[in-house]
Parts: structure tokens; sequence; C-alpha cells
């Protein structure tokens, strides 16, 4: 414990960048599946080819992915671009299919309500498919949210600071606090991100506490 | 006015939902589609807004071709009840009623001001306004859908079996609700129901439709009753039909006797008549008691409530229904503001029906003039 009081500063700041490579990667990851999801729906045909293709990036190992960034970016290799971006694959990967499912759930009389009061495309997408998709990609981005910090760890591999590094320096020099201090931390973090959007959820769908009288 | 010019819709795989269907639905009136499951009315109602686009022939809405509008904008001048409500699930109350004026781009206190004012039409408490659809009743959500059709105030109404998902008393309700305001706003509806009684109360033409979506008949409701043009139809406006068309026949003078009558309190010694009317205080008629029965003071309780009361201004079928079903065997008729004017017995109602003249005999049809094809 100890090395815990010691060592606060360096934990705030590892904490700090691994926010960072997982949470940015996490909104951008769901920008891009958002209009991706939606395509999915609105063409069946694109479905299962979607589907299947962001299930086979999920199954990329991570650490080849990090490794690969540099060269298909040409970027530096000890750029946290590298991670951002392989970490919003993995994101998109998780929620293409999350969006189109939520999308998907939306009941068809409700969409066809709002046809015929005349909302166009767009206005219907935002107000009333998206809203109504709210708690299954919410479902979706809590998975996501917490693969993201598990993932992220593996960055210090290549290079990129990150709460990671407690775990393989501690390992490289028997430090079991700096260890556990590592795993602590991620949970924790975890809990946070989960925590965040389940509060963002529940903003964004008060009907849903609706106490029903009659369904 | 809305016009089905040689309307055809036949889905991808092949099943032909409504065939070569010519109907016009007259401003200011309601026209009722009515039939079988499967008949297609809920593929011609779509129609016209385009929701779903025709196979071949034309849609007209005052002489226009619905084709050739804008669908966002035509649909946002066109009201539309769905089957089930169809409310949306996020939004309040209020604001679903507010949805076409929003999109029309009203701005919030407009909006909110008229939705609460539509609320108020269809007879829903303002303290529901805030809540969302899922804690509503069935009718109660199905007022809201009425009320967010209404709310742009759109000339033309299509209304998708908006009352069926409500027990019998309710839809009543709605239904004398829904008369109310048409009374008074006077759009052009097209109303979709598989109930014959439903499109009976409120058609000023009934529209009805055999499965294939073949057009059968379209008339008035009393000469649909009276004349069903093939065994279809008259199967379809069922076995009752002549009871049924009695509505279409108001009341000549009945025959009122005066009726003795005794108030809540009142004491039935000494009366030797079998049944007695009970009224209040302001002769409005509350039901039967039996003097032998009760022996007594009349109490409330005591009171026989099964008989049905019938206006003097309504129709044959109300008068013959209050004798019918009175425990004394004499209807009471009352008149506008519920008064006691006397009973009627029913052999003097069926006598009445007997040297009344078979309405419409042999009048052409008036409305559409289509009589549809008899069965092949
Ligand atoms: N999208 C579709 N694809 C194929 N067939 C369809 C489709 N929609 C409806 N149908 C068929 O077209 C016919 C008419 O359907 P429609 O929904 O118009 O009937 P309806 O008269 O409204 O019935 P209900 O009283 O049950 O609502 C039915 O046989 C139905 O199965
Ligand atoms: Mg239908």
């Amino acid at each position: 414990m100890t090395w815990v009081n010691d060592h606060w500063g360096d934990i705030f700041t590892l904490a700090r960048s691994h926010v960072w490579l997982a949470g940015v990667p996490l909104i951008l990851g769901l920008l891009i599946a958002l209009p991706l999801g939606w395509a999915a729906r609105r063409w069946s045909r694109l479905y299962p080819v979607l589907i299947s293709t962001s299930g086979l990036l999920y199954t990329i190992p991570s650490l080849a992915l990090f490794v690969l960034m540099p060269i298909i970016l040409g970027t530096k290799v000890l750029d946290p671009v590298n991670v951002v971006v392989a970490m919003t694959i993995y994101t998109v990967a998780l929620l293409v299919r999350t969006v189109a499912d939520g999308l998907g759930s939306v009941p068809d009389h409700v969409l066809q309500a709002a046809r015929a009061m005349g909302y166009g495309g767009l206005r219907r997408f935002f107000g009333v498919e998206l809203p109504l998709a709210v708690p299954v990609i919410a479902a979706g981005l809590r998975v996501a949210a917490v693969s993201n910090v598990s993932i992220v760890s593996v960055a210090s591999l290549i290079g990129v600071p990150q709460l990671g590094n407690l775990l393989t320096d501690g390992y490289d020099r028997f430090i079991t606090a700096e260890i556990i201090a590592g795993i602590v931390a991620c949970v924790v973090l975890a809990l946070v991100f989960d925590g965040l959007i389940l509060l963002g959820e529940r903003l964004l769908t008060p009907w849903r506490r609706a106490q029903v009288v009659r369904s | 006015m809305i016009r089905f010019d040689d309307v055809t819709k036949q889905y991808p795989d092949g099943t032909v939902a409504v065939d070569h269907l010519t109907l016009t639905a007259p401003t200011g009136k309601i026209t009722v589609l009515v039939g079988p499951s499967g008949c297609g009315k809920t593929t011609s109602l779509r129609m016209v807004n385009r929701m779903i686009e025709p196979t071949s022939g034309t849609i007209t809405l005052d002489g226009q071709d619905t084709g050739r509008m804008d669908e966002a904008e035509m649909r946002r001048g066109i009201g539309y009840v769905i089957q089930h409500a169809g409310l949306f699930p996020h939004r309040t109350v209020l604001d679903n009623v507010g949805t076409v004026p929003r999109l029309l781009g009203w701005d919030r206190k407009k909006t909110r001001d008229r939705s609460r004012e539509l609320l108020e039409r269809v007879g829903l408490a303002p303290e529901l306004a805030d809540r969302y659809p899922s804690q509503l009743s069935g009718g109660q959500q199905q007022r809201v859908g009425v009320a967010r059709a209404l709310a742009a105030d759109p000339p033309v109404m299509l209304m998708d079996e908006p009352f069926s998902a409500v027990d019998p008393v309710v839809r009543d309700q709605l239904q004398d609700v829904f008369l109310d305001l048409q009374s008074e706003l006077g759009k052009t509806i097209v109303f979709v129901t598989h109930d014959i009684d439903e499109a009976i109360k409120l058609g000023d033409q009934v529209a009805v439709l055999r499965v294939g979506g073949k057009l059968a008949q379209v008339s008035d409701p009393a000469y649909l009753l009276t004349h069903p043009v093939d065994d279809f139809v008259a199967d379809f406006v069922g076995r009752d039909r002549g009871y049924r068309s009695l509505q279409f026949q108001p009341a000549p003078r009945l025959p009122l006797r005066s009726e003795r009558t005794l108030v809540v309190g009142e004491s039935t010694v000494g009366l030797t008549e079998p049944w007695v009317l009970v009224v209040d205080d302001e002769r409005r008629p509350l039901g039967w008691v039996e003097p032998a029965r009760v022996n007594g003071e009349v109490t409330s309780e005591a009171l026989h409530r099964g008989g049905t009361v019938a206006r003097a201004s309504g129709s044959l079928r109300g008068a013959l229904d209050a004798a019918l079903s009175s425990p004394s065997r004499r209807g009471v008729i009352v008149d506008d503001s519920g008064t006691l004017v006397g009973t009627v017995r029913g052999h003097e109602v069926l006598s009445l029906i007997e040297s009344a003249e078979r309405p419409d005999v042999d009048r052409p049809d008036a409305l559409a003039g289509h009589r549809g094809e008899g069965l092949a």
C-alpha cells in the first residue's frame, strides 16, 4: 500500500490518459456507427455484410491492430493516435450491430405514424427513431466502454502510456501492489464509464420510468 | 374531395390488396370503408397520403394528383389516425398532440395552447397532458390519436380503425364525441372500420369492400341496409339489418300514453299495477318498481333499470327498443331534455312501422351510383 501512496501522481496521470484513450474512441465510434447502423437498416442487403465485417474486425488481436496502425496511417510508432484509431475501429465493430438492432427495435406502428404525420427522413431519424433506440444503443455502449477500458491497457506493449503500464511495470519489477493498483484502477474506470452511460441513458429516456398505469 | 380513380395495389409478393377501386369521398362528409379483415382497407387509406404507392390508377385531392405532391408536406395537411393509436412512446401526451404543428414550424407556445385546447375537445382531463402514452388507458390513447390528427386543423382526415381497441361502451362514447366534433368541423373524412355498426352509425356514405380489394357497394347507410346489392353485402350488413334500418326512420307522432309515476321515497301501498315508473324531481325517468314487492317506500335499490329510454324525436328503432326492453312492456319516451313525455307499446310501434312507407324502395342509388358487381 505504501507503493500506492507514493505513486498517486503517476496513477492519476496514467488514469487520465487511459480515460482519453478509451473514451475518445467510444464517442468517435458511436458517431461512425450511427450512420452505418442506419444504413444497415435502410438497405437490408447491407445488414449481413456490415455485421459480418464488423464481427471480423473485432476478432483481430488488439496488439496486431496497434502494431499495424503506424503502417496504415503513416504515423509515428509511439503516437497515441494509433491507439485512438484502433480503439475506434473496435468500438465501431461493436456498435454497428447495436445501432442497427436499436433502430430495428422501434415499433413499426410508431414509424408509420411518424411517416403519416409528415416526418421527413432526417427529422424522423433524430426526432423519433434515435430517441427510441437509446435504450438498446446505451446497453451496447456500456459493453463497448468496458471492453475499451480493458483493451487499451495492452497499449503499454507498444509504448503508449496508460493504466496498463502499472501491470507491465509491476510484472517486470515484481511489485504486486502496483499490479493490484492497475487492476483496481481499471475496474474503477470501467465502473465510472458504465455509470456515466447509465446516467446519460436515464436523462434521455424519462418516458421509460413513467409509471405504467395500463400497458 | 378525395377521388380514387381505377386504383389498384398489388404487393410485390403478388397479393392484390385493392382491385380497380373507383370511389369519391365528398368534401365535408364521412366516407366509411368497411369490410372483413384483409380486404384492403388500410392499403386504400394509405394510398391517399402516399404511404403506399398505388400500382396503377390515380388518387386526387380536390382535383390534384397526390402522386405529384411533395410527400411530407402533403401529409402534414392530412390528419391521420393510425390503427391502434400509434402514439410516440417517448413524448408526453401534449407533445404527441403537437407533433404536426411543430413540424409545420409553429412556435412552442402556440403549439401548446392548441394541444391543450384539443385535449379538452376530445374529452381528456388536462392532468393527462404531461403523461406518457404508456400511462394511458386504451381509450385515452385513441382520444390522443384523434387529437393529434386534428392538431393542425387539416381539411382532410384519414382514420384507420381509430376506436377499435376499446370496449363497446367506450367506443360508443368516442363515436359520439367524434360525431359532435365533425358536425362542428365538417372535415372530409375517410374512416376505416371492420365493424358494420360503426360504419352505419358514422358514415354519410358507406363503401363495402370484399376480400381481394373489390368494391362491393357504396351508398348511404340507410340504403345499404335496405338494398344490399348481393349476398356478400347482405351477409356483411347482418341478419338484423331490418331492425337496424329502423334507426333511419324517424319516429312519427308516437301514440303516447300518460304514465302514473312515483318519486323515490313515496309509498307504493295501495297501488295495484304490476309495474310503476319512478322519476326524479324533474320528471326524468329512473326505472320501474313492482309495488307488490316493495310494499312501502320506494328505495333506489328497488328500481329495475333494465329498460332503454327513447327520445320522442328519435328513430323508430329507439322507440321499439324501449318497448322491448322495458319490464312493463311499456317503452319510456322522453323529450330532448330527458323529461318523461309518456310511454308507448311495442305493438303500437310495429303498426306505425307497418303503416309507414318502406323507405327508399325504388330510389336510384343516390350518392355515387356505383353498385359494384354481383357475386361471380
Ligand atoms: N406489405 C405487404 N406485403 C404483402 N401483402 C400485404 C402487405 N400489406 C398488406 N398486405 C396484404 O394485402 C391485403 C390487404 O391488407 P390491408 O392491411 O389493407 O387489409 P385491411 O382491410 O386493413 O385488414 P385489417 O382489417 O385486418 O386491418 C391483405 O391480404 C394483406 O395480407
Ligand atoms: Mg387495416
